[in-house]
């Protein structure tokens, strides 16, 4: 099971004075349980794409393939595809409306056509995956804390039971603490139900910690696709974009040029220090 | 759809008329309106189009921008003509089938029905699309500043006005992102009948009102923070001054109000007028 | 001269039950002193309900104090009578760009606080310049403030309170909504603000980034000042700020966690050239 793209072209306003081209010929492949963090700056293409891959946004040119599934052929249930491939926008407890964070979270199982017990059973399972337990259910969700409603939110895809879910910057104006607890329970969803991830995020210094594949858009294109060791090791081209790479990378080149015996290569706290240590030991 | 509203959509250019005063727009944008009820005949017309076309290729604002504002009223265009054509009794039938006439009067009004309806949007869309909505609520609370002596609260409604035409782009872009977000839920807005679709609209709705809010609260203690009390005290970066053009402007308009007024008057004694 | 002062400052709001009446009152900002020169960089961190953000809308009376008093300038904000004088030399920049900006057009919205405040037209044309081009948007005047960037938009909202010439700048997380080359732009105008034009900046935010060249690091949780010094003396207090639900900047935490395993590094190290420079220094004696 999958997602390909392939030729993949979008361009807003066709036809017009203000063609813009979102993207470019887009070839790419996300495999069953990934976990994939897309980069780019603003106006990278990368909101598109993401679009794109649930069907809210129609290619100009090209086919998307879910699961071997043409989804651009006649008759393709798209609604079906919009539950199988969960997006998540950013800030997206401004979508929130119900009453109460139970209803709003069944909201999304009810549009699938479930019956209301089975959706509130999987409203309560997606309230549990993060973090949010029984004693919010009937909280109006705007009474909620910041960090409490983007995790409502999310739950509120997630009790689609989607294979894959798209964040698109899901951790945008949270607090370090906030930030950290929301990508440490899509990482848990990600290693106990298996479910595909891509991360859409600024920070590189996030997805260098979580994600097992970068794939970096800019003006349209996927420039860089790979393991974060390898993307980053790219960071003057990143640069050149606009991007950078972690911090982390910057110290070990820095280090490596001064002549110190360590991994260029580390991106993570954890990993510079390890090298740093044993380039120390050495002598 | 909602993205075709021209309305409060400057278009910046260097003409003449993005110069021009803006009380001297706002006056022309009535006189214009007026003068689209006072003609009665195709030479009628043909001045005011004539006029507009004038004006347009002034603005030197492109012409699909004037005619995106149709496409918003293009229901209210058709349903107009429909019942112009279908229902004006009249002596010359032209064509008639099942229990529907068309009669000669009835292919006029409904054409000169349409004609004015289009008139009318191009003619305030010029208006807003060369003017900033600074300008035109300034003019407005000019114009309207014998009012304040009446108690009208005219700074504070010229305010309110432009702060409405400053948000209304983002909140249609907030809608916009908040029918994907809820499409990506499941929401269907399409399908239904009245009440459901109805109803569909409450997963939208709300968030975009708790938006408003929000953003209202938020610009309300903005502005507080900007020193903002009212209209009392308060200087103008761009006050209004009317200089040469404008008065020749105002000549302009009153030579055409005076072209539609013989048309019309002349129309009672000459047949084709 | 103080800029601003604050002394045992308390704020409480209410909560309501379902029927509407109060349920309790919570204490956002509880017994805060503050004292903050004239031409300081102030930054004011803490995590999201830690109380920043109640605290910077008392420091030019947005909100007034419970209990307690704060000065800005020297005037007390309860004094109505001086409210707008308070006002304009405490100017306030907030979180989301789209909602401050007033005006339609880039020049028109940084004229906006001199119009209010009664400056002569020639004037506000010098202002609205002089602001523009303090936060280099110049060339964007005549620009709508709907096609800017998110770094831009929040410039634009700088410039107009710069327009103000107020003496102290208050900038209630400025940067949150920004990716990170807008947050960049955003920064480096504030700083030059504080440099060359001696503003006196306070910074509210939680990107720890920003704030190692501030002259002093406020942590509040709670509702009260928890740390405070330079940005050396904080961030050297690692454990201390992740209780508080804070991070510390990468170069620091890397350094941490080196020392914590044996490496003598100094503490409070926070740019990763001189993490660079004292691993360097410490290779070459061993």
């Amino acid at each position: 099971m999958s997602i390909k793209a392939e030729h993949l072209n979008y361009v807003y306003s066709p036809g017009t004075a203000y063609e813009i081209p979102a993207l470019k010929d887009m070839n790419l492949e996300i495999l069953d349980g990934q976990f994939v963090g897309l980069i780019g700056h603003t106006g990278s293409g990368k909101s598109t794409l993401v679009q794109h891959l649930n069907g809210l946004i129609r290619a100009t040119s090209g086919h998307l393939y879910f699961n071997g599934e043409d989804i651009y052929q006649e008759g393709y249930p798209m609604r079906k595809l919009r539950s199988q491939v969960g997006l998540v926008f950013q800030y997206p407890e401004h979508q929130l409306f119900e009453v109460d964070v139970l209803s709003d979270v069944c909201f999304g199982p009810l549009n699938q056509g479930l019956s209301r017990e089975e959706a509130k059973k999987r409203a309560k399972e997606a309230l549990r995956m993060t973090g949010l337990g029984e004693e919010y259910y009937s909280r109006s969700p705007f009474e909620l804390s910041g960090g409490q409603k983007r995790r409502a939110a999310i739950a509120g895809v997630l009790a689609m039971e989607p294979q894959v879910l798209i964040l698109d910057e899901p951790t945008a104006g949270l607090d370090p603490k906030g930030r950290d607890e929301i990508l440490d329970q899509i990482r848990m969803l990600h290693e106990e139900k298996h479910i595909t991830i891509v991360l859409v995020s600024h920070s590189m210094e996030d997805v260098a910690k979580y994600v097992e594949r970068i794939i970096v858009m800019n003006q349209g294109e996927a420039v860089f696709d790979g393991p974060p060791r390898q993307v980053f090791r790219h960071y003057q081209e990143l640069e050149q974009m606009g991007l950078a790479a972690p911090q982390v990378t910057y110290i070990m080149h820095g280090l490596k040029a001064k002549g110190l015996e360590v991994d260029e290569n580390a991106t993570t706290i954890q990993e510079a220090r390890d090298t740093i240590l044993q380039a120390f030991r050495k002598e | 759809m909602i993205k075709d509203i021209t309305l409060g959509q400057y278009y910046p250019a260097d003409s003449v008329l993005h110069k021009l005063d803006p009380r001297v727009k706002l006056v022309a944008t009535l006189v214009f309106i007026a003068s689209l009820f006072l003609v009665k005949s195709w030479v009628g017309y043909g001045a005011a189009t004539l006029f507009l076309v004038l004006v347009i290729r002034l603005s030197r604002v492109p012409f699909s921008f004037m005619v995106r504002g149709l496409r918003a009223i293009i229901m209210l265009l058709m349903i107009t003509v429909v019942f112009n054509l279908f229902l004006t009794p009249g002596e010359r039938v032209l064509v008639r089938f099942w229990k529907l006439t068309i009669t000669d009067e009835g292919l006029r009004t409904a054409m000169f029905m349409a004609v004015r309806l289009i008139y009318l949007i191009i003619g305030s869309s010029v208006m807003t699309l060369t003017t900033t909505p600074n300008d035109l609520t300034d003019g407005m609370e000019r114009l309207m500043g014998p009012l304040k002596k009446l108690r009208v609260p005219v700074h504070e409604v010229a305010m309110m006005m432009s702060i409405a035409l400053r948000f209304i782009p983002i909140l249609m872009e907030e809608t916009d992102k908040i029918m994907k977000a809820q499409i990506a839920r499941g929401a269907d807005f399409e399908s239904g009948n009245l009440i459901q679709k109805a109803k569909s609209l409450v997963p939208l709705l709300v968030p975009l009102f708790i938006s408003a809010f929000r953003r209202a609260n938020d610009l309300a203690m903005a502005m507080e923070a900007r020193c903002y009390h009212g209209g009392e005290g308060r200087t103008k970066m761009k006050p209004l001054y009317y200089e040469g053009r404008d008065y020749r402007a105002y000549a302009a308009l009153l030579l055409y109000l005076a072209v539609i007024i013989g048309i019309r008057v002349l129309g009672n004694y000459v047949r084709i007028l | 001269m103080n800029m601003i002062q604050a002394e045992r400052v308390v704020y409480e709001y209410a909560r309501y039950d379902d029927e509407g009446n109060v349920a309790e009152m919570k204490r956002a900002v509880d017994g805060v002193d503050l004292n903050i020169q004239k031409g300081d960089f102030v930054a004011i961190l803490g995590h999201n309900g830690s109380g920043k953000s109640t605290l910077a809308k008392h420091l030019n009376a947005i909100l007034l104090p419970r209990e307690g008093t704060v000065w800005v300038d020297g005037k007390d904000t309860k004094d109505e009578s001086k409210l707008w004088e308070i006002r304009q030399s405490a100017g306030m920049v907030f979180q989301n760009p789209d909602n401050q900006i007033i005006g339609t057009i880039v020049e028109e919205d940084v004229g906006f606080g001199p119009e209010n405040m009664g400056v002569p037209t020639p004037e506000i044309w010098e202002r609205v310049e002089e602001s523009l081009q303090a936060v280099n948007m110049l060339k964007y005047r005549h620009h709508s403030p709907n096609k800017l960037s998110g770094g831009q938009k929040q410039r634009v909202a700088i410039a107009g309170v710069v327009a103000m010439h107020p003496q102290c700048i208050v900038l209630d997380e400025p940067t949150a909504m920004l990716d990170p080359n807008g947050r960049k732009e955003v920064i480096r105008a504030v700083r030059a603000l504080n440099q060359v034009e001696d503003i006196t900046v306070i910074l509210i935010t939680h990107y720890m980034e920003e704030v190692i060249h501030a002259d002093r690091v406020i942590v509040m949780d709670q509702g009260r000042i928890v740390m405070q010094g330079t940005p050396r003396q904080v961030f050297s207090r690692v454990e201390e700020l992740k209780a508080y639900r804070l991070d510390v900047p990468q170069a620091t935490l890397l350094a941490y966690e080196l020392r914590q395993a044996g490496l003598p590094l100094p503490e409070g190290i926070l740019s990763r050239e001189e993490l660079v420079e004292e691993l360097c220094r410490l290779k070459q004696n061993i």
